[in-house]
């Protein structure tokens, strides 16, 4: 991409997104953390790298060609990123996705021009990623990127967010990044220890409230098939308030307005930072706050209350 | 005493419980004190002894497997979670 020239086309943009560090929360005498900020692509989240690697690679099989559907369970930034590259491509698309996600989100893929299919809310991702497999089984029209299993969405993360940080850094001991379908931490874990080595790869995970997790039984249990939890050195759980007030840190302190996920994320990248004597954190905020303004936690005082029925990542 | 958080998804084999104080000098000591008092929940929670594919377990909000799975060392005063695996991912 010409760094001085006008895009040719607004796929142009996904990626090449700015490292800032983060000088008022890394911790005295501890790491140093930098932050990616993912929220800058094009639809505002690290999905519209995953998305146009997906229908890139459809395309280039010639798995998908003119003519056919896309269909996707999402809660919805990857549906919003496939909007959009999907509608510059002309294909028509469908999302998938519990019907308990924040009016942003349903709202925007209308406006993008998505269609949408609700799964129960109860149900959760695992629901929604069972109605997409069934309906696609039923409709062969449907191609379904399917993000949990396709390998362009790590690799998308090692040719671009991944090759993108070593670029920037001479070094980096630690990468924290949401843990979701595992393409991030998969694909970008890959490429810095390529060139680092020793560095550490750690997950930050959602904690669910208890009506998130409500009665599904373990049999319906789901580990993205892009994901191995070997290739992980750390796993941290972040509850809902946690995630929150580093959220609200980013903003207050540093002026970084992000998305849930974000807030989790800082969690952890300062807690493990505080390990360490010295050296570089690297975590990746994957989106902005803006499809969360809705919500109410920014401002309440006890935000697991009114969380805990969502899953927020 | 270490505190063990059952998942809703588990109670149903934990006498409804949401929490459970259990001994044990690790975690997999850990699970059998908790085991031995709800028989049905070894079945849930283990396969061929190792922890079951679709069960997370964490040690102060750290996933055991990324530490040292059943054999990781357990303080007094810990909570350990329960958790089933859940697609994540926007």
């Amino acid at each position: 991409m010409g760094v001085n020239r006008p895009a040719h086309s607004l796929l142009d943009l996904v990626g090449h997104t700015p490292l800032v560090e983060l000088t008022r929360l890394s911790p005295t005498g501890g790491a140093r953390i930098y932050a990616k900020l993912e929220g800058q692509n094009p639809t505002g989240s690290i999905k519209d790298r995953v998305a146009k690697a997906m229908i890139e690679t459809a395309e280039a099989s010639g798995e998908l060609e003119p003519g056919r559907a896309i269909l996707e369970p999402t809660s919805g930034n990857t549906g919003i990123s496939l909007a959009l590259v999907a509608k510059l491509k002309g294909y028509p698309l469908t999302c998938v996705m519990p019907e308990s996600v924040t009016e942003e989100r349903k709202r925007l893929l209308e406006l993008y021009g998505a269609e949408i299919v609700f799964s129960p809310g109860a149900e959760g991702s695992n629901g929604a990623v069972r109605a997409a497999l069934e309906l696609a089984e039923r409709e062969p029209r449907y191609f379904l990127p399917f993000q949990y299993g396709n390998e362009a969405n790590p690799r998308a993360h090692y040719e671009g967010t991944g090759a993108e940080i070593v670029a920037e850094l001479a070094r980096v001991d630690v990468l924290v990044a949401g843990l979701g379908t595992g393409g991030t931490l998969m694909g970008t874990g890959a490429r810095l220890r390529k060139a680092f080595p020793d560095v550490v790869v750690a997950a930050a995970e959602p904690l669910p409230g208890d009506p998130v997790m409500g009665l599904r039984s373990l049999e319906e249990g789901y580990v993205p098939p892009i994901l191995d939890v070997s290739q992980l050195d750390r796993k941290l759980l972040v509850s809902n308030a946690e995630a929150v007030t580093a959220l609200r840190a980013l903003l207050d302190r540093e002026g970084i307005f992000a998305g849930v996920s974000s807030g989790a994320v800082l969690h952890v990248a300062r807690k493990l930072a505080e390990e360490l004597s010295g050296g570089v954190v690297v975590c990746v905020l994957a989106d902005a706050g803006w499809k969360y303004l809705s919500a109410p936690f920014w401002t309440e005082p006890d935000p697991e209350r009114s969380m805990e029925a969502s899953l927020w990542w | 005493m270490t505190t063990i958080r059952i998942p809703p998804t588990l109670r149903g084999e934990a006498n409804g419980q949401a929490q459970v104080q259990a001994d044990g000098a690790t975690v997999g000591e850990l699970l059998d004190d908790l085991m031995s008092r709800f028989p049905a929940l070894r079945d849930r929670i283990l396969v061929a002894d190792e922890i079951a594919p679709f069960v997370n377990v964490y040690l102060d909000s750290e996933d055991v497997r990324t530490l040292h799975g059943l054999e990781t060392p357990v303080f007094d005063g810990s909570t350990v979670i329960l958790l089933p695996a859940m697609a994540g991912g926007c």
